[in-house]
């Protein structure tokens, strides 16, 4: 009797976390709401893993040790997991969802090693199950190795490299992992070498399909790696049969999956071509330098005169405003500009920056009023009406060969066409490439005019020039 | 074959449940507006966290003399952790801002 209450309470513990789940990612999806979402879902997230612990198995004295390994596990990783996410700078985010996504990713990995170990060690199992447990061992550790390198990648620790022949070299991977999975599930005497040859090579092939790509699909590779260790925990779900876990890691992996492609469709790119990985490689060679003019520059002066005499004002943000941590100077300027009766507002590419949203998160923390962010297609609308735009730290997302150079490796990708305004002011750091790593054209468009300088210190001089006019 | 088509009939309540659960992560995110993107993925990055319940489950089922499972049983539990808090706050904190904008 008490074991069967026990059970019941599991049960409708994991049903009450999984409609938590929903509900938190329901919630997230409106801006008013999303806060509680994300605390209702870590709630349920609580129970879950409460109720485990205290309902699943029966507590025997025998198992002190086991208990006490969960304790210590749980703590050390509520201790380490709460300093990093506290500690993180705004601009590190992504890398810091990244890094978590890999942590995931080997927690499934790892448990599919034990489960396998069960395996050999005369466990009885289907060899459907065995396909789970290897299938939860391949996704989970190609996560981790993936979302690694993506967080050495932004963190600036990883450059990008591309292997000659990197693409076939992935294909024969990832046919080879598929192909050992099958063999490993139907062989009649399994041997432990096998999975750690599985291993090796799951976590090679997030490591090679990770490496090459650069540009405007970090994003998007951070988005799938994210819906993979939600698959990963999928399996792990299955292979308990834990509802819990079940309906939590496919609801990741759907919409982290409708997100990937959502952000694939904003760049005019298959999902495909991002997971056979060809950014980075073949764009560098592909800029050509033949065309370019001469770059004119502006002064700090002149620039604010041409703020402060302007109706309207476009601000296209990207990467470089949230390294110099300028989003609450660009808010200042925003205020200044009201005094004077300048209209300025912000034009957001939905991949600028590292990350899908990564300036409204970052422009929302210096309370930018949301109807100043415009989305890319509404601001392009505009744009005959501004006149002057002012691009701080964006680069691919403003360049025009995404629209006029077949050539160019982010060919298609919808840009937003500063050049349709009266002028624009581009503020950058120095001439260095965007992170796509390709030449942009508009820097010697005659429209055009340069601040060269850190973005905040460009700021704070634009500021007080406005204000003494 | 056999053995794929025992897998279905032996878990088709799964299968099932595992359908649904797809339409219904599609219909949910569906209308998300791009300002929440970011503080969207890292939520559901905190929920595929929940992969920490199976490492638990390692640990309760492990025999107490099977040191190499309570080991890896244990890194588990801690990545785990890190997935589910890491995450959790991280979304949290980014949430925070857009709260502070709507006084």
């Amino acid at each position: 009797m008490t074991e069967l209450l026990g059970l019941s309470i599991l049960e409708l513990c994991y049903i009450a976390a999984s409609i938590t789940f929903i509900l938190g990612l329901k919630m997230l999806s409106s801006p008013d709401k999303a806060r509680k979402g994300n605390l209702i879902a870590a709630y349920g997230m609580g129970i879950a893993i409460l109720a485990t612990i205290l309902f699943k198995e029966e507590l025997t004295a025998d198992k002190w040790l086991n208990y006490a390994l969960i304790l210590a596990g749980l703590i050390v990783g509520t201790v380490i997991g709460t300093r990093m996410a506290l500690k993180v700078k705004m601009t590190a985010m992504p890398q810091m969802v990244s890094f978590f996504n890999g942590m995931g990713g080997a927690c499934a990995a790892v448990i599919s090693l034990v489960e396998f170990d069960h395996v050999m060690h005369g466990g009885t199992i289907s060899s459907g199950m065995l396909v789970v447990i290897l299938l939860g061992l391949i996704i989970g550790s190609v996560s981790f190795s993936g979302s690694i390198i993506a967080y050495g990648k932004l963190e600036g620790k990883i450059g990008d490299k591309a292997l000659p022949a990197g693409q076939i070299l992935n294909i024969i991977l990832l046919l080879g992992m598929l192909g050992m999975a099958i063999f490993m599930a139907n062989t009649a005497e399994p041997q432990a070498i096998y999975i750690y040859i599985l291993l090796g090579v799951s976590l090679l092939y997030g490591v090679l399909f990770v490496m090459p790509i650069g540009g405007a699909d970090m994003p998007v590779v951070i988005s799938l790696l994210n819906s993979f260790t939600g698959m990963a925990a999928a399996f792990g779900g299955f292979l308990y049969g834990n509802q819990a876990m079940l309906t939590g890691g496919i609801l990741v992996g759907s919409a982290g999956t409708i997100l990937t492609v959502l952000m694939c469709k904003a760049m005019n790119r298959s999902l495909t071509n991002v997971i056979i990985g060809s950014f980075g490689g073949g764009g560098t060679a592909a800029a050509d330098d033949g065309e370019q003019g001469t770059i004119k520059e502006i002064s700090v002066t002149d620039a604010a005169i041409l703020l402060a005499y302007a109706n309207k004002v476009t601000v296209v943000p990207g990467y470089g405003l949230a390294v110099a941590q300028a989003q609450h100077t660009v808010h200042n300027l925003e205020k200044i500009l009201d005094d004077k009766g300048v209209e300025m507002n912000y034009a957001i590419h939905p991949v600028a920056g590292r990350m899908p949203g990564h300036m409204n998160v970052l422009l929302a923390e210096a309370d930018v009023p949301y109807p100043k962010l415009l989305e890319m297609e509404d601001a392009n609308d505009d744009m005959s009406n501004v006149d002057v735009v002012l691009v701080i730290g964006a680069n691919d997302v403003v360049n025009p060969a995404a629209e006029n150079d077949p050539s160019s490796p982010i060919y298609g990708m919808p840009i937003i066409k500063v050049l349709n305004a009266k002028n624009v002011i581009v503020m950058k750091r120095s001439m260095g490439k965007g992170y796509a790593g390709i030449e942009n054209s508009l820097f010697f468009h005659d429209k055009n005019r340069m601040l060269f300088g850190d973005a905040k210190d460009s700021l704070e001089k634009l500021i007080s020039e406005v204000k003494s006019l | 074959m056999v053995n794929i088509l025992q897998l279905f009939v032996e878990n088709r309540e799964f299968i099932f449940l595992i359908i649904v659960s797809i339409f219904l992560g599609i219909e949910v995110i569906s209308n998300v507006p791009a300002v929440l993107h970011t503080p969207l993925m890292s939520g559901a990055n905190a929920i595929h966290g929940v992969v920490i319940i199976g490492s638990i489950i390692i640990m309760l089922e492990a025999h107490p003399t099977n040191y190499l499972a309570l080991i890896l049983g244990f890194f588990a539990v801690v990545l785990g952790t890190l997935n589910v808090v890491g995450g959790f706050v991280v979304t949290n904190r980014m949430l925070e801002m857009f709260k502070k904008k709507e006084k």
